[in-house]
């Protein structure tokens, strides 16, 4: 009942970069235990057991159909499990807010709204009233510092500035966890890599549990604190990476050996596994 | 700039050859005259019809009939195509029976509906509704399927009840496709409407105006009436786009 603080709460508390690490808790936020999942006849998880951090970024990087979408698609409970059970702090899905930013943005926005109706969209859904709807909005806005003419209708946006307003949607609710299955590739890389520094920057200062499905590895390295690299069918942790670099991560951190490091491993994990077929 | 204001004037072009082509066959008399007037006759008789003639009257009944036809059809069809949409099984198990009496021309339906509701006005509308509905129901109910389905995801996952995605969801991505049946839909009624004038023991409407004039013989009467006939099609394709225009401003972005 105390959603309609929410957005203040999280987002002016805004954790100081570092932070982050020190809130690491040692209870998962959430585990995935048994978990199966086949479509037809392809068995994509098979008794999978995973732990996500609470307040770390995991960027989930593997080969494309291995399941990556299918992962968090399960643990944001838009698809059934077959088998197992997928606990937040301990307990089965309850009433959890999501943050879901789709790869197609395009599709995944309401083109009938005004990008400022879409981000309220969800808030409608908790049945917030239009005054407090519009003043979590507009405080969020100000202070993700988003400069585009909200009244706009989505497709009147560019794709970067769509997507953010995706992101927003996402965001506006306040969620446990925010999901992003490929949130730039449709974007050209300009692009991408200011919504790289933007969602960082929101990460930085929410602190929000995210699951980010990248299949560019330098992008999944740069903003994860673990990055969950997962082999092909039915899917097994390949490896479970951590990459601690301090943040606010820049151009820089690109350069750095650990960077340089953890990018390789990934990248051999990586092919070792596409080569096992 | 000129370019684009020269744009608009091209279809003029086509109305200007047109005419013009009229002229030169009724000046060297390709036609027997009295089979072809010329277009200055056919304009005058159509403007006097409609101030001042039956044709005006005829005009507007033919109207109220193509407009009631397709308001029905419309009542019907679109709760239905969304319910028939909103449930693929649903949608696949009457498709056939859909699309069976869509491919029926609505034309060999009239007896049947003259032994239902007699020679009146509710013949003709009828038909004419039914024929509509059908192309209104199959439209609706694809713009409902094809909903696209991260949309739908999204929706769920911000946890919108089935309800809200029916209605937050589905049926304003059903629109655009909504509209395709509607002028579908009128074009239709217009043609079924005009039909039944002609031979369904009518006494007014656009279909008996022409029929009337070619049994007289009044030849700039029957063209004129042709060519009400035509630019009724037209407006009523031009209103449907005009208002989905205004309202599903999102349509093909
Ligand atoms: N709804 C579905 N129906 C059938 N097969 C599916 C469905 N969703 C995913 N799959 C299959 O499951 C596998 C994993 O898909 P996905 O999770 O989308 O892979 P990715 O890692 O590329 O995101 C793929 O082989 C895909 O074809
Ligand atoms: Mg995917």
């Amino acid at each position: 009942m105390d959603q309609g603080s929410g957005v203040l709460r999280s987002v002016t508390s805004g954790r100081p970069a570092g932070s982050a690490a020190a809130l690491r808790s040692t209870r998962p936020h959430v585990t995935v235990r048994g978990l199966s999942k086949t479509f037809g006849t392809s068995r994509v998880y098979d008794r999978f057991d995973l732990d996500i951090p609470r307040g770390e970024l995991i960027s989930i990087f593997g080969p494309n159909g291995c399941g990556k979408s299918t992962l968090i698609n399960l643990i944001a409970g838009l698809i059934p499990v077959d088998a197992g059970e997928i606990l937040f702090d301990g307990q089965p899905l309850r009433d959890i807010k999501f943050g879901y930013v789709f790869q197609n943005y395009r599709e995944a926005l309401f083109p009938w709204l005004r990008s400022i109706e879409n981000i309220e969209y969800p808030l409608k859904l908790m049945k917030l009233g239009k005054a407090e709807r519009r003043e979590r909005t507009e405080r969020l806005v100000a202070h993700l510092g988003v400069k585009i003419d909200l009244k706009r209708y989505p497709y009147e946006l560019s794709g970067g500035q769509q997507q953010l307003v995706s992101i927003m949607r996402a965001l506006v609710v306040d969620p446990e966890i925010l999901f992003l299955d490929e949130p730039f590739s449709a974007l050209d890389y300009e692009m991408t890599l200011f919504m790289r520094d933007q969602l960082q920057r929101i990460f930085v200062e929410t602190g929000t549990t995210t699951v980010l499905v990248s299949h560019d590895l330098e992008e999944a390295v740069y903003l994860a604190d673990r990055i969950l690299l997962l082999s092909r069918g039915p899917a097994r942790i390949a490896d479970f990476v951590p990459y601690e670099a301090a943040r606010p991560r820049s151009d820089a951190t690109l350069s750095e050996a650990e960077f340089v490091r953890v990018k390789a491993h990934c990248l051999e994990v990586f092919q070792r596994e596409v080569r096992k077929g | 700039m000129t370019r684009v204001n020269a744009q608009v004037y091209l279809p003029v072009v086509g109305v200007a050859g047109l005419l013009l082509l009229w002229y030169v066959a009724v000046w060297v008399q390709i036609v027997d005259p009295v089979l072809l007037p010329s277009p200055t006759e056919t304009f005058r008789a159509m403007w006097d019809g409609m101030f001042q003639g039956k044709l005006g009257f005829d005009f507007l009944r033919t109207v109220e009939r193509t407009t009631l036809a397709t308001l029905i059809a419309a009542a019907i069809a679109i709760p239905l195509g969304i319910l028939l949409g909103s449930s693929e099984k649903l949608y696949r198990s009457v498709e056939f029976v859909i699309d069976f009496f869509r491919s029926t021309p609505a034309s060999a339906m009239f007896p049947l509906f003259l032994v239902l509701f007699g020679v009146g006005d509710a013949t003709k509308i009828s038909v004419a509704a039914f024929g509509a509905a059908l192309v209104i129901v199959f439209n609706v109910a694809y713009g409902v399927m094809n909903a696209r389905k991260t949309r739908l995801l999204a929706a769920k996952v911000m946890g919108a009840s089935r309800i809200r995605v029916l209605t937050d969801v589905m049926l304003l991505e059903s629109l655009p496709q909504t509209f395709v049946g509607l002028r579908n839909g009128v074009s239709l009624a217009l043609v079924i409407v005009v039909v039944a004038e002609m031979f369904i023991g009518s006494t007014d409407g656009l279909g008996h105006r022409v029929f009337e004039s070619q049994q007289l013989f009044a030849m700039p009467d029957m063209y004129a009436a042709i060519f009400a006939a035509g630019a009724l099609g037209y407006g009523f394709n031009l209103l449907f786009l005009l208002v989905e225009r205004r309202f599903v401003h999102w349509s093909g972005k």
